[in-house]
């Protein structure tokens, strides 16, 4: 028990320590607002939102297609539903999906690698060339087949994003867990007598963290364009549910006389990606003054 | 050299046949039949038996498998369930289109990705640096469908200069109507020159700090010979394993560029062969990907052999 409660304070303290530091980058300062309203719309949006994101008036004539007015701040789309709350309530379904994908991905990923680089050997050559065959296949095209064959639901789809994003993520790990298993403290535990799981748990993990910080950004990154181009593609979730991904792809019969209805969740799922690439960028300046610091 | 080729080659193929396997044992496993797919709702049970027939879907699965990569390896990609044509004679159309597309993307991206990432590289924290690299953070932020809807927006509701959908008729050549091919390039190219730049940024940054650079900057060495003979090659490197695979992320892009703009390319006959549950037509296509892809890979790790004396092909 002491052992699993020092491993999570260890790596709580680099994690608190990764934060400060990515407030001191441009580019975290920035990312940490955008990131943040998004993450409100993902806990509160339907709280929040002034109206149902599904329900359509009785007149569906007399609501469909309005334009942005104080009544409905981002207008109305073709069944007059109002598209502001869609687009709030449509937050969190996507990173909600997003993120249990490229957790997954990374949770997978960190395992297969930190112990296929640390039992070495026919393993690692066996999991490394599984990996590598994998990789070889494009991952929307992958992910279009496993939906394709499970069925669009939120779970197949994270199920789906966790999976085609761990050979990457596997890989990156292992590397980092194979310069580090030499090293003095690695090496003093072992002789120590400690067990292999405590090896990785408690003396590699915490010095895989930055890796995986980098890592697990730029695969959320990643895990909401996937959402979203599946969901445009119709292979998402499905209608009624305010997807942003569909009602992008469902608002362009009315791209001339309603651009609105297309342009809110458009800008919505832009400045998402936007907002967690440049908080990748934050964590990797973090991590690399984190190094600088510990140099001088 | 010529054995590291032959053996690349050969876990390509095997790589393909897995995938093959694949995709036949995922379509079984699907809920539906393909006869009552065809025919719709109305059908009744003798036209459904008489066409699963006629498509041998009667017979057993591993039968119908080896008799169909018999005929593949032949040459003969049999019949699509749904359009009843030849699949050779759709995909080599739509083959040529997605090339197309890909080539014009792939020429006007790379080189000015790569002299913008160099460029950048060399004089980092400059205001056109940051200008340079905010663009290609929105480049690789902003997902191609929302760029493709976007240059709809400008340039066919807002300036009326360019038709919104690609669609191309039967027997018409894509290169006789330029204007149709530019906002389905354009998409292409965003996000590609994103990718590209930042990663030959990064990379040159990486190489202006070496000491070799130091020393020809310091012995006074013309900077274009710095340039062309010291940085160039070494920044390259790593840059050249991006372009090749970002050749393969552009299939997976093409297939959502083509659904944006109508294009029919070998993405959009994959979309298509998956809502119909056309399986000849989806294994053709999905092959066709795969393949493209491996062998891109493969041509990224022998440039970067012919670029890098020190690595050794075995």
């Amino acid at each position: 028990m002491t052992m699993i409660r020092s491993g999570l304070v260890a790596t709580w303290r680099s994690v608190r320590n990764t934060f400060r530091l990515i407030f001191r980058t441009w580019s975290g300062r920035i990312a940490l607002p955008i990131v943040l309203l998004h993450l409100v719309l993902t806990f509160f949006g339907p709280l929040i939102a002034p109206y149902s994101p599904t329900a359509m008036p009785e007149s569906i004539d007399q609501y469909q297609n309005l334009p942005p007015s104080p009544q409905f701040w981002l207008g109305t789309d073709q069944y007059g539903r109002d598209v502001l709350s869609r687009v709030m309530c449509g937050a969190g379904s996507l990173i909600a999906t997003a993120g249990t994908g490229a957790l997954l991905g990374i949770i997978l990923g960190a395992v297969v690698g930190m112990s296929s680089g640390y039992k070495g050997g026919r393993v690692d050559e066996i999991v490394m060339r599984v990996m590598d065959g994998l990789m070889s296949f494009p991952t929307l095209l992958l992910a279009l087949l496993v939906l394709f064959t499970l069925g669009p639901s939120r779970f197949n789809i994270a199920a789906t994003i966790g999976f085609v994003s761990m050979p990457a993520i596997a890989r990156v790990v292992r590397s980092t867990t194979l310069s580090l298993k030499n090293m003095e403290f690695v090496q003093s535990a072992r002789l120590r007598g400690e067990s292999t799981f405590y090896i990785i748990f408690r003396e590699l993990l915490p010095n895989v963290l930055p890796v995986l910080g980098v890592e697990a950004s730029v695969r959320f990154s990643y895990a909401i364009l996937s959402v979203a181009s599946l969901g445009f593609l119709g292979l998402g979730i499905q209608p009624p549910s305010p997807d942003w991904g569909l009602m992008i792809s469902q608002s362009r019969r009315f791209l001339v006389v309603a651009p609105w209805v297309a342009l809110a969740p458009m800008g919505a799922v832009a400045s998402l990606v936007i907002g967690v690439n440049l908080l990748a960028d934050g964590i990797r300046q973090a991590t690399r003054m984190a190094k600088e610091d510990k140099h001088e | 050299m010529a054995r590291f080729i032959a053996r690349r080659l050969g876990l390509i193929c095997i790589t393909l046949l897995v995938v093959s396997v694949v995709i036949f044992v995922i379509t079984e496993l699907l809920p539906g039949d393909v006869a009552a797919m065809i025919l719709g709702k109305e059908a009744t049970e003798e036209s459904l038996e008489r066409l699963r027939e006629e498509l041998g879907l009667n017979r057993p699965a591993h039968e119908r498998y080896l008799s169909w990569i018999g005929d593949v390896l032949r040459g003969d990609l049999g019949d699509s369930y749904a359009l009843k044509m030849p699949i050779t004679d759709i995909v080599g159309r739509r083959l040529r289109h997605s090339v197309i597309l890909a080539a014009f993307a792939f020429l006007v991206g790379v080189p000015a990705a790569v002299a913008a990432g160099i460029w950048a590289g060399m004089h980092p924290n400059t205001k056109l640096d940051r200008l340079i690299s905010m663009t290609a953070l929105v480049g690789i932020s902003v997902p191609e469908f929302v760029t493709g809807l976007l240059l709809i927006l400008l340039f066919t509701s807002t300036l009326h200069l360019l038709p919104s959908s690609s669609i191309i008729l039967p027997g018409v050549n894509p290169l006789t109507s330029p204007q149709i091919l530019i906002m389905p390039a354009l998409t292409v190219t965003s996000v590609l020159f994103a990718y590209i730049m930042r990663m030959t940024r990064a990379n040159v940054i990486e190489v202006m700090q070496a000491d070799y650079i130091r020393t020809a900057i310091l012995k006074g060495l013309p900077m274009k010979r710095i340039i062309l003979r010291h940085l160039f090659p070494n920044a390259m490197l790593p840059t050249i394993t991006v372009i090749a695979s970002s050749f393969g992320w552009m299939l997976g892009g093409i297939i959502i560029v083509e659904n944006v703009f109508a294009y029919p390319g070998i993405g959009q006959l994959l979309l298509r062969s998956i809502e119909t549950h056309d399986i000849p037509l989806l294994e053709v296509v999905t092959l066709i990907i795969a393949g493209t892809y491996a062998i891109s890979n493969l041509l990224a790790d022998l440039s970067y052999a012919a670029l890098d004396p020190r690595v050794r092909l075995a």
